[in-house]
């Protein structure tokens, strides 16, 4: 059983006092065995560790900082009765222990908060650049390969349709059937008021058809597939493989890039396209359920009411979307560096910038279309 | 030290992934003090020997016990209580990435033992000091240090509860020649001062003669042997012969000769 370290004042056969160290200098101790020291004003030159029992690093350090603090010589032979193996310890902390670190400057916080803002500023700019930069890249491999200087990777682009493109029918086609149902709802609630309830049709068609089917289909996507680039990529950089790929002769824009970015093109659309169906069949729903539309008047109606164009204009922001996607997932991948901790923190900002340019993005051509009038 | 106690039990233990057996009943005693190397070929299970000791993974027959404990099967109170009285360091030094290495170091100290700032933070300094690492590297995170240092960072906090038993998973692998060297001398130094217990699992040559007290070779999923170094490297057993025969051996006896 240890015993609690503690110590005693006590007076040595030739009548000069000393300080017994008795019991155990070990870490659970450590506090108490502080205070200990702490109480006494004054500690005499000469400690005696005869009735020490165990002793280690923790209660060395302690041993060594307080002598030190008190001005009391630090030698190793001011310690008698230390057993062979406490006295190697005791010598090692007391030559390890000599100097203490200087303390970290203080902050001045409102410098600090300047300082931070520009840094936020200037790494936003940096990010911007590079995007822009990478999209140049991007677009100068593909000229090259549709001009026959770099091979198309038929196989990981497949892959990659399947990945992100076929897998994801399922999520999205729930997704947006729902959300189509619930925006009947909220037509029918409203627009119930005014006996105008057969607008509904309207009301769901032209959201979806114009925003909704893409705008979900590609928010989804960015959770979906622009945070896997990223995950996929990054966990390449770090294990090195980027170099190797490069070390090869090999360029990773085409062989890693290209594919991703080309299944994304093909897929999202289509996908936007199978958002509103599930839309409208959503709405459809409720509306037989709810408001005594058949589905037959829905289609009528959808039929005479809703022009294509509606369609085109939804239909016409999917590659762009998809091509925000593509670029941002794979280039977040070959910004990390080093650890595991890295990866996560990039697949989080892909995921974020993403949604962020497609929302922007789709805001921008909905006035750019409020102006052409279609 | 020959009537020493024994700290490490391992007794018919059984590993097995799958169809494929790693250890078919493999006997391995540790005695306190001593610096146990174990060596063996790619695959002959010395990492997993390792985690078994430690209880990271469940023997699938036998029992492994550190300090009279089986760690697989040991109620939770206990298991921590053993576990604080040994050290263990990863491959690559298993570092927790969001987190400074003093931060590193000071995380088991205080979820151990509530130690105040002004305790803590010396002590904490102190151990980076004696795993060899320079006090600038104190507040640098992981992914900022060198393999090398990143083990050292390791190696401090292994060290930091002032452990009986320290366990090493092939501490100078991917190390240079110096940088190795090194650690295999402030391994000898820290095991002199903290007292302890070393479980070596390496296939560095240089560290066998350098630093144990016994080797124990693992082949054929046993321990086909346990001695001094210069008794082991006589055993005739293919795989023996062919590791202590070969030219690195040879260059590592020869260094062993000067030093």
């Amino acid at each position: 059983m240890s015993i609690e370290g503690h110590v005693q004042l006590a007076y040595a056969p030739d009548g000069a006092s000393e300080l017994c160290l008795l019991g155990d200098w070990t870490l659970p101790h450590l506090q108490r065995c502080r205070a200990q020291l702490l109480a006494l004003s004054s500690l005499p030159e000469r400690w005696q560790a005869q009735g020490l029992g165990a002793l280690d690093t923790g209660g060395a350090l302690l041993l060594a900082s307080t002598r030190r603090a008190r001005g009391l010589s630090t030698d190793i032979n001011s310690l008698p009765g230390l057993s062979q193996e406490a006295r190697a310890l005791f010598a090692m902390v007391l030559e390890q222990s000599e100097m203490v670190a200087p303390a970290a400057a203080p902050l001045n916080g409102f410098r600090e908060l300047l300082a931070r803002m520009g840094r936020a500023l200037e790494s936003q700019w940096l990010q911007t650049r590079e995007l822009l930069g990478f999209v140049g890249l991007t677009l100068v491999t593909c000229g090259l390969i549709l001009t026959g200087k770099r091979r198309l990777r038929w196989t990981s682009t497949v892959f990659h349709m399947e990945q992100s493109g076929l897998d994801a029918v399922p999520i999205v086609a729930l997704l947006s059937f729902l959300v189509g149902s619930v925006v009947a709802f909220l037509g029918a609630t409203v627009l119930g008021d005014f006996g105008a309830s057969i607008f509904t049709v309207e009301l769901v068609s032209y959201s979806f058809l114009r925003e909704f089917g893409v705008l979900l289909t590609a928010i989804l996507l960015a959770g979906r597939s622009g945070s896997a680039f990223t995950a996929q990529i990054g966990s390449m950089k770090s294990r090195e493989e980027l170099d190797a790929i490069r070390a090869l002769g090999l360029d990773p824009m085409e062989m890693l890039v290209v594919p991703r970015l080309l299944a994304l093109l093909v897929m999202l659309p289509l996908l936007a396209f199978l958002a509103m169906l599930a839309g409208l069949a959503g709405g459809a729903i409720v509306g037989s359920l709810a408001l005594d539309i058949t589905p037959g008047m829905f289609i009528s109606r959808l039929y005479e009411m809703t022009e294509v164009r509606h369609l085109w204009v939804g239909l016409s922001k999917a590659p762009l979307f998809a091509f925000l996607i593509a670029v941002v997932g794979c280039l977040e991948g070959f910004k990390v560096e080093g650890s595991a901790e890295s990866v996560g923190r990039h697949t989080t900002s892909a995921v974020v910038q993403s949604i962020f340019l497609v929302i922007l993005f789709d805001a921008l051509f909905a006035i750019f279309f409020m102006q052409l009038d279609v | 030290m020959s009537e020493a106690e024994t700290v490490i039990r391992v007794r018919d233990l059984r590993s097995q992934f799958g169809a494929q057996v790693v250890h078919d009943g493999l006997n391995l005693d540790v005695r306190r003090g001593e610096v146990m190397g174990v060596i063996g070929g790619s695959g002959a299970g010395k990492s997993v020997l390792l985690r078994s000791v430690v209880g990271l993974r469940q023997p699938d027959g036998g029992k492994a016990e550190v300090l009279g404990v089986d760690l697989s099967r040991a109620a939770a109170a206990q298991r921590q209580a053993i576990e604080r009285r040994f050290g263990l360091l990863f491959q690559d030094g298993a570092l927790f990435s969001s987190l400074t290495v003093a931060e590193n170091v000071a995380l088991p100290l205080k979820e151990q033992y509530a130690l105040p700032p002004e305790l803590l933070d010396p002590l904490v300094l102190l151990k980076i000091r004696l795993a060899g690492l320079p006090d600038s590297a104190a507040h640098k995170y992981p992914a900022q240090l060198s393999g090398g240092m990143r083990k050292r960072a390791g190696l401090a906090r292994a060290i930091a509860l002032d452990p009986e038993i320290l366990f090493l998973d092939e501490p100078t692998s991917g190390l240079d020649p110096i940088g190795a060297a090194h650690f295999d001398s402030l391994l000898v130094t820290l095991k002199r001062a903290l007292n302890l217990t070393v479980f070596l699992v390496t296939h560095d040559l240089d560290s066998l003669y350098a630093i144990c007290d016994r080797v124990a070779v693992l082949a054929d999923g046993k321990v086909i042997v346990v001695d001094r170094v210069e008794v082991v490297e006589r055993f005739p057993h293919p795989w023996v012969q062919e590791c202590f025969r070969g030219p690195r051996a040879r260059g590592a006896r020869r260094n062993q000769d000067v030093a």
